[in-house]
């Protein structure tokens, strides 16, 4: 793609470096997860050098996306603030899913599913650090009802998650030039004027 | 260690049948625990037999030496001081691996043939395959695996399955000076315990019975107990063991239902692109950029 200076700038360099951190962790952390979930993927522990590597480098990945995301939550936390125009978009999701957006109210920088997604993960997040601590053996010791709970949240939250980052994934993939926002930083203005019409207001001074 | 030679009835983390078309008798250990006399022979014939030498610790005050099962202890006599009906009775235990016909362990396990099912019943864990997570201590309902500081693999008794596999006796049993510990098919095992609960009864142990949990589909190590109906008298004997249901959930239905939910999360997406195609941005607006432009 050509870049144009006229382009809008919606992530800089240090937002962009901390949203891979995240995402590769995570990606690391989905395929050695999985790997102890169900025996049908335990072959993807062969990506991280075996069974025994895969248990030793699980959680060590985990507490370092962990503290990304910590720095990525509290980086666009007030971005995510939820208002009025949000809900009224969020309650009409259905159309946009349709393919139908011309119709949906207008939206900042993020629309009402991308916050529901942020506050969603945080949330998702939170849970999977505090119960994988609890599973956590080569350094945790916990009363085994407490690792037994433990386990069935990190494993059912990590689905959710897993089922989450498919959507947040494809929502990228399907608004078309919404992935060079997160490579290389910028957006076409008629993309910021489709897609999120009072950020492109804002960040332009143009109607 | 695993063996071979034995028929594997059931393979942790293996979705499909093992190799099982000969029956073996299943076998069990019974403990009467009427006749122990708490001398730790079946310790020490473990340690020798297993060859691994557990390190000296330090005296707590009880007879309890290791206090607790380890890595390198995979028995330990549990002594309990009870007082029924105004005397005091010593009641001992020879703790371990319970052998369950529905193991928590291999349930639990997440690494495929680190845990195995013998068809006689023998519950053992292959280190090799050992991932060193820990799963088994979370799914066991007797609290029994230990995982090793030196090399985080988990051990546990392994009923001399190598003993077994050759017609012996595991080490314990012959070891034992009182016969308190008795090795055989588990009907055989049953049979004696009937006939030691005749005896006891006769005795005045009114509550005398054989501990044979039903909740882990019965086990292949069984007790005599004198008071059969407090089993955690004994130390904490589990009184109702079975799976929590909690690794049920874990290790049973969240499987295919988290695993079909992100598959159809994923198919889901893929087939809105291909029947809705993509969210593109309008030529409409496109036109107007290259207008202002051209300005």
């Amino acid at each position: 793609m050509i870049r144009n200076p006229k382009d809008l700038q919606r992530y800089d360099a240090q937002e962009r470096a901390n949203h891979w951190l995240v995402g590769i962790c995570f990606i690391l952390l989905a395929l050695s997860g999985l790997a102890f979930f169900h025996p049908a993927f335990y072959p993807l522990t062969q990506l991280f050098g075996g069974g025994v590597w895969a248990r030793i480098l699980h959680p060590i990945i985990g507490a370092l996306m962990m503290i990304a995301f910590v720095v990525m939550f509290f980086r666009f936390r007030a971005l995510n603030q939820m208002t009025a125009a949000d809900k009224e978009w969020l309650s009409r999701v259905g159309e946009m899913i349709d393919g139908n957006d011309h119709n949906m109210p207008e939206q900042g920088k993020y629309n009402g599913g991308q916050k529901a997604m942020f506050w969603a993960m945080a949330l998702c997040m939170l849970l999977l650090f505090v119960s994988g601590i609890t599973l956590w053996r080569a350094y945790f010791s916990f009363p085994v009802d407490l690792v037994r709970l433990g386990a069935v949240v990190h494993a059912a939250i990590a689905a959710i998650m897993i089922a989450m980052i498919f959507v947040h994934v494809y929502a990228a993939l399907w608004v078309r030039g919404t992935v060079r926002a997160m490579v290389y930083g910028t957006v076409t203005r008629a993309w910021a004027k489709q897609h999120h019409r009072a950020w492109y207001r804002q960040v332009t001074g143009k109607s | 260690m695993a063996l071979q030679s034995l028929d594997i009835a059931r393979r942790s983390a293996t979705t499909t049948p093992a190799p099982g078309v000969r029956q073996t008798t299943e076998v069990a250990k019974l403990i009467d625990v009427s006749t122990c006399i708490g001398c730790k022979a079946c310790q020490v014939a473990c340690m020798e037999w297993n060859d691994v030498r557990d390190d000296v610790g330090s005296c707590t005050g009880i007879y309890d030496n290791p206090v607790d099962l380890t890595a390198k202890s995979w028995t330990v006599m549990r002594y309990a001081e009870v007082e029924e009906k105004g005397r005091l009775e010593w009641l001992i235990r020879k703790d371990g691996c319970m052998h369950c016909a529905d193991p928590g362990c291999l349930k639990a396990c997440p690494a495929p043939g680190a845990i195995i099912q013998y068809a006689n019943g023998i519950v053992d864990f292959h280190q090799e395959n050992c991932i060193g997570c820990g799963y088994c201590i979370t799914g066991c309902p007797f609290n029994v695996p230990r995982i090793s500081k030196e090399d985080s693999k988990a051990y546990k008794c392994t009923l001399c399955s190598d003993r077994v596999a050759v017609g012996q006796a595991p080490a314990c049993a012959k070891a034992c000076p009182t016969g308190a510990i008795q090795f055989g098919s588990k009907e055989q095992m049953k049979d004696y315990a009937a006939k030691r609960v005749v005896d006891l009864k006769m005795r005045g142990y009114d509550k005398v019975g054989l501990y044979d949990p039903q909740g882990v589909g019965g086990t292949h190590v069984m007790y005599v107990l004198h008071h059969a109906d407090r089993p955690e008298l004994y130390k904490g004997l589990a009184a109702d063991p079975g799976i929590s249901p909690l690794v049920s959930l874990w290790k049973g239905i969240a499987k295919p239902v988290a695993t079909v939910a992100m598959a159809a999360v994923a198919l889901g997406s893929l087939f809105h692109y291909v029947m809705k195609g993509p969210n593109e941005v309008s030529k409409e607006l496109e036109d107007e950029m290259e207008k202002e432009d051209a300005k």
